[in-house]
């Protein structure tokens, strides 16, 4: 749980002075995020495919790591106008603005996984391998919805 | 008037072709299968009505937009309704949409439903998905017009694009192995990998010189990826199709989506027969 708390703190200080600096920074910070998750889930992925030798308190972290990700409040990183029609450098699609409830109920849902995934890396790999196809299916719903293809 | 017999004679040969009454009837059909079938042709993709999602995508009263350079083509209800979807149909009028592109009333299909791809699957298959078509759920809503303009919504015209553009041969001739051979199927026939991932000529065919070597987005920004130049390993590729997670642990998204959620339900061994094709494509 402190390194929960660390990790979320750490996040919030490098994305807040670049919120208020400009819509950039905002987009970065966001960015980043996402690259905590998909860093954490190598970790956790590795594990259930027997690449990486299984450690309850390396994927303990892994999980404590996209749970507090998760944790992160979203308004702050999509500031209006900062969408893939609007600026280059993101794959932001304008439909997350026209549909913030669902979007946010997408974000809540990867929580949800995430915790779930919490429980799993104590149990062992075995356990990790379900709860990864749960979380890769709240990032999917998400993406499906509201990502654009790369240039 | 010889050109109109000229045109007249040019309709004659490139109407639509149709299988004969009961050309099907002596299959035993295994509905399994044709679940299978389902799934890995994604026609559940495109039909189910928009924003449905779980089971409720199952009824196919289609709905959904699909855009394109020649217009709007919006999917019509091919639930098992008497009325309003396909329940009325023949086993030899569904195999005819799918192996010819030819509707009941001798009509050409526009090609934004994929049958130039699905031309290529076998009697047993669509005997078997007609046969798990009768347990899914009819719908009593109308299917809607394509919003497509002159001269792309004179459906006689298609005769000429399904010669220019269908082809009973496979794209890849030289096969290596019965593992790939299975991948050739699932991608060419079922998968319709390449509508999405090869780009398209002025008429709005296949480059096929150019097969699965990534394409505009058609529905907006950014590439569809290629897949005759990706370096991930089969495995990387297999797992792809079956949790969405790139080898970096990126998530797939867009129009690949859907894909993938069909080909988790698919064997392994299929998943690995396609990622076999593709890498016997570099
Ligand atoms: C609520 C929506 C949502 C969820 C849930 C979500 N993503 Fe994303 N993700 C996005 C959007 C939108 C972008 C594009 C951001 C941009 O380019 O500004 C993105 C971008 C990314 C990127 C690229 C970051 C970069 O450097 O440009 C990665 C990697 C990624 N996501 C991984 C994941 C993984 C892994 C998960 C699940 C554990 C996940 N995402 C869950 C919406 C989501
Ligand atoms: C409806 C369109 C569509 C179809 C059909 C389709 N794809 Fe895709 N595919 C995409 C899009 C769009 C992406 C980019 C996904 C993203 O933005 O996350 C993609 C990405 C991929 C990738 C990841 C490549 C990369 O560099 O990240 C693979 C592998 C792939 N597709 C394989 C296939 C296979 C195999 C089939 C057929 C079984 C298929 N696709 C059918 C649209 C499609
Ligand atoms: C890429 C989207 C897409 C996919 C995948 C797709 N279809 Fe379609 N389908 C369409 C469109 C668009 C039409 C309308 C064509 C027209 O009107 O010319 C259509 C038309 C049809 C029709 C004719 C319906 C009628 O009322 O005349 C049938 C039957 C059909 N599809 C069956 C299927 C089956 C079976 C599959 C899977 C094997 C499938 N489709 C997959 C888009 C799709």
């Amino acid at each position: 749980m402190y390194k929960t708390i660390a990790l979320v703190a750490g996040l919030a200080l490098l994305a807040t002075p670049a919120i208020s600096q400009n819509i950039n920074g905002a987009v970065k910070a966001r960015q980043g995020q996402f690259n905590v998750l998909a860093i954490n889930l190598g970790v956790l992925g590795g594990m259930a495919k027997g690449e990486i030798e299984y450690s309850a308190e390396a994927a303990g972290a892994a999980a404590d790591s996209l749970v507090g990700v998760a944790m992160i409040n979203q308004a702050p990183l999509w500031p209006a106008a900062s969408d893939e029609m609007a600026i280059d450098g993101t794959r932001a699609k304008a439909d997350i603005w026209d549909n913030w409830d669902d979007f946010q109920s997408k974000w809540d849902a990867l929580g949800t996984a995430a915790a779930a995934m919490k429980v799993a890396a104590a149990e062992g790999p075995d356990a990790i391998g379900p709860a990864l196809g749960a979380l890769g299916g709240a990032c999917k719903a998400c993406h499906e919805a509201y990502r654009a293809p790369a240039n | 008037m010889a050109a109109l017999c000229v045109a007249a004679a040019g309709l004659f040969v490139t109407r639509p072709a149709k299988l004969p009454d009961g050309a099907l009837d002596g299959l035993s059909a295994d509905p399994a299968n044709g679940e299978q079938v389902f799934y890995a042709a994604g026609c559940i993709s495109c039909h189910a009505a928009p924003g449905t999602t779980g089971p409720a995508k199952l009824t196919l009263a289609g709905g959904q937009a699909f855009p394109s350079d020649f217009g709007t083509f919006i999917a019509p209800n091919i639930s098992p309704d008497p009325d309003h979807g396909i329940g009325g149909w023949t086993l030899s009028e569904f195999a005819s949409a799918l192996r010819y592109g030819s509707s009941p009333d001798g009509q050409h299909y526009y090609p934004a439903f994929p049958y130039t791809a699905y031309a290529h699957m076998t009697d047993q298959d669509i005997a078997d998905l007609w046969a798990f078509w009768q347990g899914l759920p009819p719908s009593d809503v109308p299917s809607q017009p394509h919003q497509v303009g002159f001269p792309f919504n004179i459906r006689a015209s298609l005769g000429g694009w399904k010669m220019l553009f269908m082809s009973k041969d496979w794209v890849v001739a030289d096969i290596p192995s019965p593992e790939v051979e299975r991948g050739r199927y699932l991608v060419e026939a079922l998968g319709h990998c390449g509508e999405c991932h090869t780009p398209r000529n002025a008429l709005g065919g296949l480059d096929t010189a150019n097969w699965l070597g990534g394409a505009p987005n058609p529905s907006g920004s950014g590439k569809i990826p290629s897949l005759a130049a990706l370096d991930w390993a089969a495995s990387d590729i297999a797992y792809y199709l079956e949790t969405g997670f790139t080898p970096d642990f990126d998530s797939a998204g867009g129009h690949m989506a859907p894909v993938v959620q069909n080909f988790a339900r698919l064997p392994a061994a299929d998943r690995d027969a396609v990622a076999a094709y593709i890498k016997a494509l570099q």
